[in-house]
């Protein structure tokens, strides 16, 4: 069973820090399929957060199909986050280079093309929410 | 969904002074309520009105559906810690869980004995010797053993060293997943509570300034900094809470439903602690003491 951290000063939702804990352990083989997480009860129990955020960061493992509740047992793990996953960042950290070099080459700082970056990603959350 | 507790028009006067002031307040169930202010702000004369410890000056306020001064039956449906979260200095621990079983139809006795198990307090001390931390944790079994719908805590921290705050709230988190009550609490600190509130209600001078769900407001509020801008220039969709110029620069947290597409602005999301500051002190601001803009996020 895994065991969530909590990073107060990182400003990313709490839930949110959950999922990409379990995410992460997918992705390293700590989680596998048939795994059980910890029940809410014993997150909030170490954690002191609200139940609910658990629930939350549970459900939405569950719309990814990654976790499945047993009723009265508990969650556990159904899927695998697909080891094709390297390939894609592998590809894209190409093409982020191949970018960046570009973006040097017209004369912008590592500000410039932060502010890029976050304005980029936030359009396109924007857009996914709306 | 269903309110645990609804408030309509609410206040309190002591003398010519308002304690409470039309406070409206929809507070739904199964959450954890953070009830945010500072000293006097009327937190704890909301909560005595919630108990039925006060009876309201003016409008009206119901919990679980039921007048809090209602009935025997009404008391039995709510817990209450009061600030400071007194017990009886001369009497054990052991009489305290006697008491609250003698006193409370629904006393749940194989729950204060296993809290107080896991607590390791011994039963023959007295309550008086306890320290800060263990003297919260026995308040609080006391009101977690008579099984309320909801629990009314007011700032049942505030004198707790970080240890003992942490194994506090762990302790009431742990019976809101296990048995699902409604909780509210009360801090003038909004850190005691960003772990585990996901309502939040912000008093200040009497009146309530904001209320919502806390992923919904944090989600609807932005901090822009940018180049100079005046105020009245700003797109009508969004609300102005806080603002700062110099010379050359501007910075606001505003609140709106929808995207930032200037690209003038760089847009940070806020914090609770902002976001609480900026409620109260635009509260506090000379254009808004008379009528502070109420936020609700539903």
């Amino acid at each position: 069973m895994i065991e969530f951290q909590l990073d107060t000063a990182s400003g990313v939702a709490t839930y949110l820090q959950l999922v990409q804990q379990v995410h992460q352990a997918l992705q390293l083989g700590i989680l596998e399929p048939g795994d059980q997480l910890p029940t809410a009860q014993q997150v909030v129990a170490k954690l002191a957060i609200n139940p609910n955020t658990v629930l939350k960061a549970y459900r939405d493992l569950e719309r990814e199909g990654l976790a499945r509740p047993r009723p009265g047992q508990g969650t556990f793990i159904v899927g695998t986050l697909a080891r094709s996953d390297r390939a894609a960042q592998e590809r894209f950290l190409a093409l982020m280079t191949a970018w960046l070099r570009e973006a040097r080459a017209a004369g912008l700082g590592p500000d410039d093309i932060e502010a890029i970056y976050r304005t980029a990603v936030r359009n396109s959350f924007a857009e996914g929410v709306a | 969904m269903t309110a645990v507790i609804e408030t309509n028009g609410l206040g309190k006067r002591y003398g010519r002074k308002w304690a409470l002031h039309d406070c409206t307040l929809t507070i739904p169930e199964g959450k954890v309520v953070g009830l945010v202010g500072p000293n006097g702000a009327g937190k704890t004369t909301l909560l005595h009105l919630a108990v039925g410890l006060l009876a309201p000056t003016s409008g009206s306020i119901t919990v679980l559906g039921g007048r809090p001064d209602d009935s025997s039956a009404q008391l039995a449906r709510v817990g209450f810690v009061a600030q400071d979260t007194p017990t009886y200095a001369g009497l054990s621990v052991a009489k305290h869980l006697r008491m609250g079983a003698y006193l409370n139809a629904s006393w749940d006795s194989e729950l204060a004995n296993s809290r107080i198990d896991q607590l390791s307090l011994d039963p023959r001390q007295k309550a008086g010797s306890l320290s800060g931390g263990q003297r919260a944790q026995l308040a609080l079994t006391l009101a977690i053993a008579k099984r309320p719908e909801i629990l009314l805590l007011d700032e049942p921290v505030a004198g707790l060293d970080p240890l003992a705050r942490r194994e506090f709230l762990q302790n009431l988190m742990e019976d809101v997943a296990v048995h699902g009550v409604s909780v509210v609490l009360s801090s003038h600190l909004i850190v005691d509570l960003e772990r585990v509130c996901d309502h939040l209600v912000v008093l200040f001078g009497s009146q309530v300034q904001l209320s919502g769900e806390v992923s919904a407001l944090l989600s609807s509020h932005y901090r822009l900094s940018g180049p100079r801008r005046e105020p009245s220039t700003m797109p009508s969709n969004q609300e102005i809470i806080e603002e700062s110029h110099t010379d050359r620069q501007s910075t606001f947290l505003v609140r709106t439903d929808d995207a930032i597409l200037d690209p003038a602005w760089t847009v940070k999301p806020v914090t609770l602690d902002d976001l609480v500051l900026a409620y109260m002190s635009q509260a506090r601001g000379p254009g808004h003491l008379q009528r502070p803009a109420l936020g609700v996020v539903s």
